[in-house]
């Protein structure tokens, strides 16, 4: 099947180049990143990390959302979803890579990254959180090629790949979840340190993966005949809706204890996003002034159904609700949980351009990816006529 | 033809488990190994549970502090580099950064003015150790909370979980902020990529001598084995008031402060 992807219309070659002269750039970036170390970043001592990790955060969120899909389609045998399911899988894959890539950067020396399995220490979540990233990334590349080859050729899928996806159902919960572990097991940093961050991070992923993939296959929809079908749509919004209502919630249940508990440490971390320090508001409080307003936007739009089923309306509600929780999971998160620093004093952390670029390549990686799996599986819908 | 392949099968099988029983044996007998990274002489010194009892009604002057601390970062050959991407193994902070949670209000004037010394506290449950994937920071038998810079991955894991901010990351290469003809040969100098802090003079006490900065303090910190009853630690602990930073993240820190 791979040779779709020699055979295409010239505006996909521009994407194609496009996407490579991104790519190129962050890579030409990450060559001075080689040359000097993470010292071109904007990290420091006590922010120890950055934009590189909480890109990775966030990416974990988009390949788990898949399971929006799969879940309803192989649970609940809802047949609309089938048509969308391969795209959400290999949009999985691209989510994926994207976060392996941004793992590496964030690296002080990647060529022993390897030594996480060379001396595998299962006390540490890292360590599951690298298996089960793999293991993901095989699940999804293995069920969406072969159910693909198997649409190709009109036969029903084999056997064995059903316990696979049920398999690959959990494997999405798990993945998410091990991330958030990453942080809630901390005991020092108490934006981080709180029990609902795993459900937390479960509710934010299937909201904004689901829109992202929604935004997406409009496009598609634009450039091609492929069209995910109205009910298709419709359901999967309505699913990005309660996902959003449970994430802002959850978000309002942390303000709840940080606030009215008044123990500082709970309080300093949103007291500095949402206020700044001293007085002097720190440019990520209009950040996440913004990424409130439209979290709290996006379900005015979303909730109506006259309004979610507006589909002039609709792709502006979701990326507004991407945008929110980008700003909630992307930024808000890692600068939250850093500062104030275990001191109990501010220093503040601003991506450098440097690391903007090599974070916008990786990016270009995935969305590369994504654009060359879309396109054979859209090309093998098409001769197959199940567009 | 059937036997030949059950029997490639049993090879394989047992070959995929050789291999694999070497991958998870080889972390912990590796560990082993780089925790004797310094032999010790017949002379060494050792312990059950090394600690640390700093007396901070007695550092009076800037300079009694700076003979602590240039003598440690001295043999250690840790670099002093000018901005936010620092890298210190012991410094100074005040009481309400050093123990945050532990302020009193209308502290007397001496106290709110002190410095304090900072440095890793060789912790009990130590997050360091607990989050490492690699176990690059490990804790010996002794209680110190020791580090391989060679298996460091720099993933600062570790500083995201110490909840004492006693990891320093470099960065950049610290070799170019470090004077290399005033360097110590006995000590490593790092890499850039890897993550240091305190050791405890692990170096130095397999060779007999107490810590750098115990040395330097001349008798305004003690250091000694917590779980001999007759130590010199353990007296200054009976007889004095201390506190530990963060009690409340249940590490439990081998530095005790005198106050
Ligand atoms: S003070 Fe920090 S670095 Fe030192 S042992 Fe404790 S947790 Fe680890
Ligand atoms: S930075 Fe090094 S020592 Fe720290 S957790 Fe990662 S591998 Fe372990």
């Amino acid at each position: 099947m791979i040779e779709k992807v020699l055979k295409g219309s010239p505006k996909f070659y521009v994407w194609i180049a496009f996407l490579g002269a991104i790519i190129g750039l962050g890579a030409f970036t990450y060559l001075f990143q080689m040359k000097y170390g993470l010292a071109i970043t904007g990290m420091s001592r006590d922010v120890s990390w950055g934009f590189y990790i909480a890109q990775f955060t966030y990416l974990v969120g988009v390949a788990a959302s898949a399971v929006m899909l799969v879940l309803p389609a192989y649970f609940h045998h809802y047949k609309k979803f089938k048509k969308m399911i391969i795209f959400g899988e290999f949009m999985a894959i691209g989510a994926v890579l994207m976060c392996m890539l941004f793992i590496m950067a964030d690296l002080g020396q990647p060529q022993r990254a390897l030594n996480v399995m060379l001396h595998p220490t299962p006390n540490s979540v890292m360590f599951y959180d690298m298996m089960v990233l793999m293991g993901y990334l095989v699940l999804n590349a293995v069920i969406g090629w072969v159910t693909l080859e198997c649409e190709r050729h009109d036969v029903a899928p084999p056997k064995w790949i059903k316990p696979m996806i049920y398999l690959s159902i959990i494997w999405a919960f798990s993945i998410h979840t091990v991330t958030a572990f990453l942080y809630s097991g901390l005991p020092g940093r108490h934006y981080f340190l709180t029990a609902i961050m795993a459900a937390r991070f479960l509710s934010s992923a299937f909201c904004a993966g689901p829109s992202i993939l929604l935004l997406l296959l409009f496009v598609v929809r634009k450039v091609t005949d492929f069209n995910p079908g109205k009910e298709a749509v419709q359901t999967l919004t309505k699913i990005i809706t309660y996902a959003m209502a449970i994430n802002v919630f959850f978000f309002l249940l942390e303000v709840f204890t940080a606030l009215y508990s008044g123990i500082p440490g709970h309080a300093h971390p949103l007291s500095y996003l949402f206020a700044g320090h001293d007085g002097h508001a720190a440019w990520i409080t209009g950040f996440m002034w913004v990424g409130a307003i439209l979290a709290l936007l996006s379900l005015a739009l979303l909730i109506p159904p006259s309004l979610r089923d507006n589909e002039n309306l609709l792709p502006w509600s979701l990326a507004i609700l991407v945008l929110a929780t980008w700003i909630d999971k992307g930024l808000g998160l890692i600068i939250g949980g850093f500062t104030p620093n275990v001191f109990e004093t501010v220093t503040v952390y601003t991506p450098t351009v440097p690391e903007l670029l090599i974070s916008l390549g990786i990016f270009g990686v995935g969305a590369l990816v994504v654009s060359i799996l879309w396109k054979i599986a859209l090309d093998v819908k098409k001769e197959a006529g199940t567009l | 033809m059937k036997r030949s392949r059950r029997q490639f099968l049993k090879v394989a099988s047992l070959s995929v488990l050789g291999l694999s029983t070497q991958l998870a044996t080889g972390g912990i007998v590796n560990a082993a190994e780089t925790g004797e990274q310094y032999q010790a002489t017949e002379n060494g010194l050792h312990a059950g549970r090394w600690a640390m009892v700093i007396d901070t009604r007695a550092f009076e002057t800037p300079e009694d502090f700076a003979a602590c601390i240039n003598a440690c970062h001295k043999a250690h050959n840790v670099p002093h580099i000018p901005n936010k991407q620092e890298v210190k193994w012991l410094w100074t902070d005040k009481y309400e950064h050093v123990f945050p949670e532990q302020e009193n209000n209308h502290m007397s004037e001496a106290l709110e003015k002190r410095d304090f010394l900072l440095l890793c506290n060789h912790c009990e449950n130590p997050p360091c150790v607990r989050v490492c994937p690699t176990k690059a920071t490990y804790k010996r038998a002794d209680g110190i909370v020791a580090m391989d810079y060679h298996r460091c991955i720099g993933c600062r894991f570790c500083m995201a979980g110490c909840p004492y901010g006693a990891r320093s990351f470099n960065f950049g290469n610290p070799r170019d902020y470090i004077d290399m003809a005033e360097i110590n040969p006995e000590f490593p100098t790092r890499m850039r990529g890897v993550v240091e802090k305190c050791n405890f003079c692990v170096e130095r006490l397999a060779k007999g001598l107490m810590p750098a900065c115990v040395e330097a303090a001349e008798g305004k910190i003690f250091f000694g084995d917590l779980t001999d009853p007759e130590s010199e630690v353990r007296k200054v602990l009976a007889e004095n008031f201390t506190i530990r930073r963060k009690p409340a993240v249940g590490t439990q820190p081998g530095v005790y402060y005198i106050i």
